[in-house]
C-alpha cells in the first residue's frame, strides 16, 4: 500500500507540476461609441465582439454597453453575462449574447452627444462588482466626446488595475486637416486614465487584439 | 606594504628578491626535519581517513550485495517453486485425464486377449482320426478278389459308401478350417485394438516423462538457488534487468493509456464539478477525472490481487476463497460501473465538442454544416472510453513486475556505486600519500644548496674521522708490536 500511496503521490505532483499556474478570470466591458456616424462602424465592433465570445471562458465577465448622451447608467448595457462553470451553459449563455448583440446593431438609432467618461465610470464599476483577475475596457469609439449641457465630468475615474484600450480610434475629417486634433484626443484620455490608476493602451489594428485578450 | 617587504634589503629589487630568497632557504633548511614530519603526518593522516572512508563503504556496499542477494534468490525461488508447482499440477492433471482411463484400457485390455485366446484355442487345427475299421476293410478288400459277384457288388457297395463318407468327412474338415482361418481372421481388429489402446498408454507415459524431466530441470535450477551460487545470481540479475526494461516499457504504454483517458474525461468532469474551481494548481475537474483514473487503476490492481495473479498486497492473497471471489465480483462490478460512466463521460465530451464547434462556426459568420457519419467518433470514444479502464486494470501486473526487478536492479546498481567510491577513495588516499612523498622531494630540491653543503661537510668530517680512527688504530697497534717483539 506503501508503493501505491508514493506513486498516487507522485503522479499528482508530477501532473500538478504541468499545470502549476492558476488560470485568471478575466472581465470585459465593451463601450460601443453610438455617435454621429459612427455607428457605421459598428460592424467591426460586432466581429470584436463575436472574437470575445469565443475566447472568454468559464469564470470570465462580458458586457457591452453603449455610448450615448448620458452613459453613466445601467440602461446602456446592452447585454451582459458572466460565463457559467458548466461548458454546455457557456455555449448556451454565448448564444443568447449573440442574439442580443446582432439585434442591437440591426436596430441602432445614432445619439446626439457622446459621454465617454459616463461609460468608463459605468465600465469601471461593474469589473470592479466581477472582481475579475484581469480587468479591460475596450472603448471603441472616435474618443471625441461632446457632452449635455451641464454634465459634469472633468474628473478622475477611479481605474485602478484596468486597461483601458481604445479600439478603432478613426480620424476625422479634421484630423486630417490638423493630426494634433487626434494626437492630443489621444494623449489627453491617456492623461486621465493614468491619473486614474489605469493602463491606457490604442489599438488600431484589430489583429492585435488577439494578443492582448489571449495573454 | 609588499613593496616595502620586498624591497626591505635593498633599494634594487632583484637584490632584495635574492636576499630574501637566501633566508628562505636557510629557514627550510633549518626547519627541515619538522616540515618533513608534518607532510609525511598529514599525508599520512588524510590517507588514513580516505581508507577509512573506503572500508566503511565498501562494508556498506558488502551488507548490501549479501542483502541484494537473499532478495535475488527469494525471488528467483519463488518463481521456480510456482514453476515446478505449475509443472506437478500439469503432471496432476494428464494423470488425472489420460492415467485415469488406465484400468479401463487395461480391462478392454485383458479382455481382448482372452478373446484373441479363445479365438486361438478354437483355431487350432484337430487332425481327423483314422478309422478303425480301416484294417477291417483292408482285409475285406483283399479278399475281394477271389470273391463272388454278389461279394463284390456288396464290397462295391461298401466302397461307395466309404467313399462318400470321406468326402463328407474331407468336407466336414473343411468347414472346420474355413472357421478356424474365420476365427483368426476375426483376431486381427482385437489384435489392432490392443495395440492402439497399448499405443495410447505408451504416449502418455512419454507425456509424462516430458514433463519429468521438466520438473527434473527447475529443480536443478531451484538446487542451483538453494546453495546460492553465483550463475543462479548472475542468471536471476540478468532476468531482472531485461524485466525492468519491458515492465517499464509497458508502464509507459499505460500511461499513454491513461493520458488518452484523462483527455476523454476532464472536459466533460467540468460539467460536473465546474470549470472554474481549483484545488491547489489545478482545475478541480482535472483533479476528478484523475481521481477516477487511479480509483480505476486501485480496483485494477484489488481485481489482479484477487485473482491471484499479482502479490503486492498479502492481506489480499491471504484471505479464504469466499472472501477473496466476494471481493473479485466487488472489484469488477465497480470496475464496470467505472467503465460506463466513463463511457458516458466520453459520449458528452463528444456532444460538448460538437456544441462548441456550432457556437465558433456561429460566431465566424460561417455555415454550420453537419458533418455526415459523425456518430462513428462518437461510438469510438464511447468503446475507448469503456475498455480503457479494464485495460488499465492490467497496470498491476507490469507494475509488480517493476517494482521487484526495480528492487533488485537499483540495489545492484547502488552497491556498484559504493564499490566505485570504495576504489575512488582508496585511490585518492594513495594519491595523497605519494603527493606527500614529492612535496618532501619539492622540498629538498628548493634547499639542494645548503643540503649539498651538509653532505659535502659531513663527507669531509667522516673522510677526516676515518683518518683519525686510522691514525689511532696505528698508534695503538704501535706500542703493542714493541711489547710484542720486547717479549
Amino acid at each position: 500500500m506503501k508503493r501505491f500511496a508514493l506513486l498516487l503521490s507522485v503522479v499528482v505532483i508530477m501532473l500538478g507540476g504541468c499545470n502549476a499556474e492558476k488560470p485568471k478570470t478575466k472581465s470585459v466591458y465593451m463601450l460601443l461609441d453610438t455617435s454621429g456616424t459612427y455607428t457605421k462602424e459598428l460592424d467591426k465592433a460586432q466581429k470584436i465582439i463575436n472574437y470575445l465570445l469565443a475566447t472568454l471562458n468559464s469564470g470570465d465577465s462580458l458586457a457591452v454597453a453603449r455610448i450615448d448622451s448620458g452613459s453613466f447608467s445601467e440602461k446602456d448595457i446592452v447585454s451582459k453575462v458572466t460565463f457559467d462553470t458548466r461548458p454546455s451553459v457557456v455555449s448556451d449563455q454565448k448564444r443568447v449574447f449573440k442574439r442580443s448583440i446582432d439585434n442591437f446593431i440591426s436596430s441602432v438609432k445614432s445619439s446626439s452627444y457622446t459621454d465617454i467618461t459616463g461609460g468608463v465610470l459605468q465600465a469601471s464599476e461593474f469589473l470592479n462588482e466581477t472582481r475579475a483577475d484581469e480587468k479591460i475596457i475596450l472603448v471603441f469609439s472616435d474618443l471625441k466626446e461632446d457632452l449635455v449641457k451641464g454634465h459634469v465630468r472633468d474628473f478622475s475615474i477611479p481605474l485602478v488595475d484596468i486597461k483601458v484600450v481604445a479600439l478603432n480610434v478613426t480620424k476625422l475629417r479634421s484630423d486630417n486637416v490638423d493630426p494634433r486634433h487626434y494626437l492630443n484626443r489621444v494623449a489627453k484620455w491617456q492623461e486621465r486614465v493614468n491619473q486614474g490608476g489605469g493602463k491606457w493602451l490604442v489599438l488600431n489594428d484589430l489583429e492585435r487584439l488577439e494578443r492582448l485578450i489571449a495573454g | 606594504m609588499n613593496t616595502e617587504m620586498l624591497l626591505l634589503w635593498s633599494d634594487q629589487l632583484p637584490v632584495s628578491l635574492a636576499v630574501w630568497l637566501v633566508l628562505l632557504v636557510l629557514a627550510m633548511y633549518l626547519g627541515r626535519s619538522q616540515a618533513h614530519l608534518l607532510i609525511m603526518s598529514t599525508s599520512g593522516a588524510v590517507r588514513t581517513l580516505f581508507r577509512l572512508a573506503a572500508r566503511s563503504f565498501n562494508l556498506l556496499a558488502m551488507r548490501l550485495n549479501s542483502r541484494n542477494k537473499e532478495i535475488i534468490l527469494s525471488h528467483g525461488r519463488d518463481a521456480v517453486e510456482k514453476k515446478i508447482e505449475r509443472e506437478f499440477h500439469r503432471v496432476n492433471s494428464l494423470v488425472k485425464k489420460d492415467l485415469s482411463g488406465y484400468p479401463a484400457a487395461q480391462r478392454k485390455i485383458n479382455d481382448a486377449i482372452e478373446k484373441i485366446e479363445e479365438d486361438f484355442s478354437s483355431s487350432i487345427e484337430a487332425p481327423p482320426l483314422p478309422p478303425s475299421w480301416v484294417e477291417g476293410v483292408d482285409t475285406i478288400a483283399k479278399t475281394a478278389k477271389a470273391a463272388d459277384p454278389t461279394v463284390t457288388l456288396i464290397l462295391e457297395n461298401i466302397n461307395q459308401s466309404l467313399t462318400k463318407a470321406q468326402k463328407e468327412a474331407l468336407d466336414e474338415y473343411r468347414r472346420s478350417s474355413q472357421g478356424r482361418h474365420e476365427a483368426l481372421k476375426n483376431m486381427l481388429p482385437t489384435w489392432r485394438n490392443v495395440s492402439q489402446q497399448l499405443s495410447e498408454i505408451n504416449k502418455n507415459v512419454d507425456g509424462i516423462e516430458g514433463q519429468a524431466k521438466v520438473i527434473d530441470k527447475h529443480m536443478q535450477e531451484y538446487e542451483s538457488i538453494r546453495n546460492s551460487e553465483d550463475t543462479a545470481v548472475r542468471k536471476l540479475l540478468s532476468s531482472s534487468v531485461t524485466q525492468l526494461f519491458i515492465s517499464g516499457l509497458v508502464l509507459i504504454i499505460a500511461i499513454m493509456g491513461g493520458f488518452i483517458n484523462f483527455q476523454l474525461i476532464a472536459l466533460p468532469m467540468s460539467e460536473m464539478v465546474g470549470g472554474t474551481s481549483q484545488l491547489g494548481p489545478m482545475k478541480t475537474a482535472d483533479v476528478a477525472a484523475l481521481v477516477i483514473i487511479m480509483v480505476e487503476i486501485a480496483m485494477g490492481l484489488f481485481l489482479m490481487e484477487s485473482l491471484r495473479i499479482t502479490h503486492l498486497f498479502p492481506i489480499i492473497s491471504s484471505m479464504d476463497d469466499n472472501m477473496r471471489k466476494k471481493m473479485l465480483i466487488i472489484t469488477l462490478s465497480i470496475l464496470t460501473i467505472l467503465a460506463g460512466f466513463e463511457a458516458s463521460l466520453a459520449y458528452m465530451r463528444d456532444l460538448l465538442a460538437l456544441d462548441r464547434e456550432a457556437l465558433t462556426q456561429s460566431l465566424a459568420g460561417s455555415e454550420i454544416i453537419s458533418a455526415e457519419f459523425r456518430w462513428i467518433p462518437s461510438v469510438g470514444q464511447m468503446v475507448i472510453g469503456f475498455i480503457l479502464p479494464f485495460t488499465l486494470a492490467f497496470i498491476a501486473i507490469p507494475l509488480e513486475s517493476f517494482i521487484q526487478s526495480f528492487r533488485t536492479v537499483m540495489g545492484t546498481a547502488f552497491c556498484q556505486l559504493l564499490q566505485m567510491i570504495d576504489v575512488t577513495f582508496r585511490m585518492v588516499g594513495n594519491i595523497v600519500q605519494r603527493c606527500g612523498h614529492i612535496l618532501i622531494r619539492v622540498y629538498d630540491l628548493i634547499i639542494f644548496i645548503p643540503l649539498e653543503v651538509e653532505n659535502h661537510l659531513s663527507g669531509r668530517k667522516l673522510k677526516m674521522d676515518k683518518i683519525k680512527i686510522d691514525k689511532d688504530a696505528e698508534v695503538d697497534q704501535l706500542p703493542v708490536l714493541t711489547e710484542e717483539k720486547l717479549s
